[in-house]
Parts: C-alpha cells; sequence; structure tokens
C-alpha cells in the first residue's frame, strides 16, 4: 500500500519541470523500490496464505504427501525474497549517489546511465530467484540460465560503481561522516559483489552452498550496502529532520569501529567457508576453524564498540542542539531540492512549489541566484488531516496475527471485524484535508527568512 | 520569477485540481489492481503445478458440473453488466437509478457467492474437501480467493450505497463508485480466467 502511495505521488504530482529524468538519485531509487514491492510482495502474501492454509485446514500445497510439492514454497518465497534485497539496497544506492554528488561538489556522473543501471536492476531482479537453491535439482540448463542472469545483473551494479567513483574524479570532497561511510561502501561492496559473482557459477555454488562462504558475502553486501548507507542518510538528512547536525567526532568513531570491526567479523569466515565450514551450527569440535572464529568474536565485539559510539553520537548531539543550530537549511551547501527548506521543514514542506530547470535543481538555483528570493505573496495550502485510523487498523491487524499465531480464535474474530469496521470507517471519510490560510504561510515563511538574514550576518561576521 | 509564479498559479488552480485528484485517486487503485492480478497469477501459477496431482482422489471430470458454473459465470457477468449500467447512470447524475442498479449489482454478486458456496458444500459433504489432495487444496484456495474478493466487494458496495443514498453524488462518492466498479469488473476477468483454467481445462 506504502508501495502504491510512493510510486503515484512520485509520477503524478512533481513540481512543475521536475521531468523524469531530472529527479534526484535517491527519487529514482526509490521509483524503483516501490515497483519491485509492489510487484514482488504479493507473491509472499501468497506463500504465506498457502502455507497458513497447510498448517491451518490441512491443506497440501507444500506437503509430502498426497501431491504436495515442497520446492514450490521455495520458489514462491524466493520470487519475493530476491527481489526484496534490492528493495533493501536501492533506497542506499540512492542515498549514496545524493552524498558523493554533495560532498564532491559535483553533479553526478553519467546520472542517465546510473538512471538506467537501476531500472536494468529492477527487471534483473525478478530473473534471478532461482540462485538460492541452485542445490535444488532442477537440472544444468535452468541452473545455467538464473547463473548467467545472476551475473548479468553485477553489470548494472558495475556501473553505478564506476558512476560514484568518477563523480568523486576531480571532485572537491568534503571528508565528512556520511562521505565516510560512502567510501567505506564502494571498496567493500566491491569485495562482497566479487564473491558473489562466484557463487553465481553453478558448481562453485554445489561446493560453497549452506557454507559460511554465503554468509560473509551476503553480510558484505548488506552492511556495507544497506546499513552504511542509511547511516550515510541518517548522518546527511539528520539537519534537515531536526535543525541540527550530528556530532561528526563520534560519527567518525563509530565509522572506524564499524569498519574495522566488519572486516574482522566477515573475512574469517570466507576462509571458513573455504575450509568447509557449515552455517548455522550449534556447537563445532574442529580445532582448525578456532582461530578464525575467536578473530570473527573480536569483530563482533569492536562493532558493539561502534554501536555505543552511535548512541554517545546521538546522545552528545542532542545535549550540543542549541549550540549546533542550523538556520540556513542548508548545512551541506546541498545540491537537491529538500535544502531550499528551513530545517526542520514547515508541514507543508514548500510554500510556493518551486519551478525546477536542472538536474540537480537547488545548485541550479544557488548558480541563477534565486535559491533565497522571498515571493511576494502567499496561498492557501491544502493539507492531508493526521489521522488514527491508519494506526488503529494496523493495530487491529498485529492483534489478527498474534491471535491467529496462538489459537486465539475469539480475539481473531474481534480484531478482524476491527479492521473491516475501521476500512469501512476510512472509506466513508470525506474529510481528509485541512487549510493552512495564506497569512500563516507568510508568517512562517517571515520568520523563516528572518532566521536565514541572522545567519548570514553572523557568518559575515565570522568572516571579518 | 514573477512569471513562474503565475505558472504554477495556473497548474494549482482550483478547478483543476478536483479531476486531478481523482485521477491520481483512479491511477493509485490501477496500481493496486495489478498487485491483486500479482496475487491471482501466483495462485493460478500453484495451480497450475498442483492441478494434476489427484493422489488417487477425484479429478475435475469427476467433481464439475459445468452448466451449474456456467450458469454461476453468467449471474457474475450480468452483475458486471449492470454495475456498468449504475456507472452510465451515474455520469447522469440520476441518484434513484444508481441505487436501482447497485441493488440489482449487489444480489446477483450475492446469487454468485451463494451458487459458490452450494458448490463447496456439496463437495465437502461428499467427502472432497480441500484436505483430501494437492488438486483439490488448490481448486478451493483459487475459487475461494476469488470468492472473498467478491464477498469483499460486496461490503464495499453495501457501504457505497448508503453513502449514496445519505449524502448523495457528491465528490468523493462519485470517486469512490468510480474505483468500485474498476474492482467489480476486474474480478469478472480473474472469473473468466478461473472459469477457462480450472473448469473448462479441469474436464478436458
Amino acid at each position: 500500500m506504502s508501495g502504491i502511495n510512493f510510486l503515484v505521488t512520485i509520477l503524478k504530482m512533481r513540481a512543475p519541470g521536475m521531468k523524469l529524468m531530472r529527479m534526484p538519485m535517491f527519487v529514482w531509487t526509490t521509483l524503483v523500490t516501490n515497483v519491485l514491492m509492489i510487484f514482488a510482495f504479493p507473491v509472499l502474501t501468497v506463500a504465506l496464505l498457502l502455507i497458513t492454509l497447510d498448517r491451518y485446514l490441512g491443506m497440501h500445497f507444500f506437503t509430502n504427501g498426497l501431491g504436495g510439492n515442497m520446492m514450490m514454497y521455495t520458489n514462491l518465497f524466493w520470487i519475493w525474497g530476491h527481489p526484496e534485497v534490492y528493495i533493501v539496497i536501492l533506497p542506499a544506492f540512492g542515498i549514496f549517489s545524493e552524498v558523493v554528488a554533495t560532498f564532491s561538489r559535483k553533479r553526478l556522473f553519467g546520472y542517465t546511465s546510473l538512471v538506467y543501471a537501476t531500472v536494468a536492476i529492477m527487471v534483473l531482479s525478478f530473473c534471478v530467484w532461482l540462485h538460492h537453491f541452485f542445490t535444488m535439482g532442477a537440472g544444468p540448463n535452468v541452473n545455467i540460465a538464473f547463473g548467467i542472469s545472476t551475473m548479468l545483473i553485477a553489470v548494472p551494479t558495475g556501473v553505478k560503481i564506476f558512476n560514484w567513483l568518477f563523480t568523486m574524479y576531480r571532485g572537491r570532497i568534503r571528508f565528512t561522516t556520511p562521505m565516510y561511510w560512502t567510501l567505506a561502501f564502494i571498496s567493500t561492496f566491491a569485495l562482497g559483489g566479487m564473491a558473489g559473482v562466484l557463487l553465481s557459477v553453478p558448481p562453485a555454488d554445489f561446493v560453497l552452498h549452506n557454507s559460511l562462504f554465503l554468509i560473509a558475502h551476503f553480510h558484505n553486501m548488506l552492511i556495507p550496502g544497506t546499513l552504511f548507507g542509511f547511516f550515510a542518510g541518517y548522518a546527511y538528512w539528520f539537519p534537515k529532520a531536526f535543525g541540527f547536525p550530528l556530532s561528526e567526532k563520534w560519527g567518525k568513531r563509530a565509522f572506524w569501529c564499524w569498519l574495522i570491526g566488519f572486516y574482522l567479523a566477515f573475512i574469517p569466515l570466507y576462509i571458513l567457508g573455504f575450509m568447509g565450514m557449515p552455517r548455522r551450527m550449534q556447537h563445532y569440535e574442529n580445532p582448525a576453524w578456532h582461530p578464525y572464529l575467536i578473530v570473527a568474536a573480536v569483530g563482533t565485539a569492536v562493532i558493539s564498540v561502534g554501536i555505543l559510539c552511535l548512541m554517545m553520537q546521538l546522545f552528545v548531539s542532542i545535549r550540543e542542539r542549541h549550540a549546533r543550530r542550523d538556520m540556513t537549511g542548508d548545512p551541506w551547501d546541498g545540491r537537491t531540492l529538500e535544502w531550499a527548506t528551513a530545517s526542520p521543514p514547515a508541514v507543508y514542506n514548500f510554500a510556493v512549489i518551486p519551478v525546477v530547470q536542472d538536474v540537480d535543481a537547488f545548485w541550479d538555483m544557488k548558480e541563477r541566484d534565486v535559491a533565497y528570493q522571498q515571493p511576494t505573496k502567499y496561498h492557501d495550502i491544502r493539507m492531508p488531516k493526521s489521522t488514527a485510523k491508519g494506526l488503529l487498523t494496523g493495530g487491529f491487524t498485529f492483534l489478527f496475527g498474534f491471535s491467529m499465531v496462538w489459537y486465539i480464535w475469539w480475539l481473531a474474530v474481534l480484531s478482524a471485524l476491527g479492521i473491516v469496521f475501521m476500512v469501512i470507517n476510512r472509506a466513508c471519510d470525506d474529510n481528509t484535508e485541512y487549510v493552512i490560510s495564506a497569512g500563516e504561510v507568510e508568517k512562517i515563511e517571515n520568520e523563516r527568512y528572518r532566521l536565514l538574514a541572522s545567519a548570514a550576518a553572523n557568518r559575515a561576521a565570522e568572516g571579518v | 520569477m514573477a512569471t513562474d509564479v503565475s505558472t504554477i498559479d495556473t497548474i494549482y488552480s482550483e478547478g483543476t485540481e478536483h479531476s486531478k485528484i481523482i485521477e491520481i485517486q483512479a491511477f493509485g487503485f490501477w496500481i493496486y489492481l495489478m498487485t491483486d492480478l500479482v496475487l491471482f497469477s501466483a495462485i493460478f501459477a500453484s495451480h497450475a503445478v498442483l492441478a494434476h496431482n489427484y493422489a488417487a482422489g477425484p479429478t475435475g471430470k469427476d467433481l464439475f458440473n459445468l452448466p451449474y458454473t456456467f450458469g454461476e459465470t453468467m449471474v457474475l457477468l450480468f452483475s458486471s453488466a449492470t454495475c456498468g449500467l449504475a456507472m452510465l447512470t451515474l455520469q447522469k447524475g440520476r441518484k434513484a437509478q444508481v441505487l436501482l442498479w447497485l441493488a440489482i449489482t449487489f444480489f446477483l454478486g450475492l446469487g454468485f457467492i451463494a451458487m459458490e458456496i452450494k458448490e463447496f458444500y456439496q463437495m465437502i459433504q461428499n467427502g472432497h474437501g480441500p484436505e483430501k489432495s494437492a488438486f483439490l487444496s488448490a481448486f478451493f484456495t483459487l475459487v475461494g480467493t476469488h470468492g472473498v474478493h467478491v464477498t469483499f466487494g460486496l461490503i464495499w458496495m453495501a457501504t457505497m450505497m448508503g453513502q449514496a443514498a445519505i449524502k448523495g453524488l457528491t465528490m468523493p462518492v462519485r470517486s469512490r463508485l468510480v474505483r468500485f466498479s474498476m474492482f467489480w469488473h476486474f474480478l469478472d476477468i480473474i472469473w473468466i480466467g478461473i472459469f477457462t483454467f480450472v473448469y473448462l481445462m479441469g474436464v478436458m
């Protein structure tokens, strides 16, 4: 449902002049992620529905007897599951793209090729699911087809890596925390990607299947890929959301702990995989594995220190929030439109919808010297009302799932009725919007321009 | 800058806004229908995998009563036609006729569900329930999922008849009725797939 919300918003409600090929990279990756969500999640719904029917009503979809087919569950699950890993990682790719461009003070290299690479990943991600179970016994031809499609998906991903590298080339790079995460991502992710191409060769996969090599591979993709991306995005957009930036000092400490800890924890797993250690062991008795596992354990300890540093960073930054207050709304000298608003932005985001003329719209406005012009008159703004209905519906859905899992039938019936009631209630609601009057908008915006002017005065004073 | 602001004025003026909102909502609903289509395709695919796994139990030939199912199909197709007539009268803004056609659609849909429940009930009574073989599991699930969709369609239709009767054919009510009719026609198309792949090919 949220996939539909985002998709329709991106496709139908863009600012004037914001052509598809002028959208920030993060919006593109979000768009593609939502297409993946829309197509992949119904299949998971079906897999869960069928296994529920098997368990609760004694049906035979995935059972071993009476004509059921166990591997069908694995197929259905991974038809969702593989697109899902791209659902997880593509938003992070978008974050890295924004961060690289901002902190290299350059336009993203090969914007168009990055867009096409993202769309290619969207299509290919539906054609590779079988590589999660080459050992099923589907036969060489099927395995080869999926092996090749898996290798193919490395191509658009490689394109992206080169785009980010060339964006930095001859840029004036500022080494901020988000940039640290991005640099670590590019190098570490490339390593994991190469391990992935190795796994995509079916004969190699037969040897490495279910070994720690696989575990090392996917952690190598998802920790630097997704987690580092979210950390980068967290540090990058935190000042936009809360009005003050996070502590760089603690951010960098957290970064070094995470990076060193990550390598200590997961590189030994590659070696252990080659030594034949399977995943999900309850205990082991092979002394040859022991030293590597100790190194990995030390790595996890270093990562825990990294987590502590992140908590410290949040704590210190909140404590110093008044000193850190950002008046401009644009602490990083940003390129995209979100930096044109105040930090934190007003509820309506933009008092007057900006007209977009370039890929990096805000940068372009700054260069044309029109970024901070105050409009002469404001209009009423229609805003969606806050409503608890979605939350309540979600609450009933949670209760329904909970009571189904624990066989609490009376609660299941009640919560199901609750869901239906909430949906009907929402479907009859005509007043979902309210209006902010032009006068109010003007008051908020005047305050914003006053802050901007004082920030400019401060900067000038510091300059002297 | 002054010219820029005036372009925005024309784009976001009140008059175009209503039709734009309806268009955006209909587009979102189209995408929802496509997700539902993906859901049904996954169940159709599961049915295709299991369609001949009878586990020494009855086959489609033994169980299906084609004339009965054909009657069921006709009831549903007619309900789609009457739903279309309701939309035509909606465009002319005739509230009483809209309600009449919706009521007929409702009873046809109810008849379809009743016929389906009777079919299921008889099969289970004769000892051919969904737990007897993978084929029967797939049959009950695919046909049943469609049935559940139709049932929710009936609840939605009842809600919309209430809204149209009380509020009249206001802008939000019209917009919702348009989306309801999209849903209803969509279920028709799914049923044609079920009739073809499950019933007709099942007795072959």
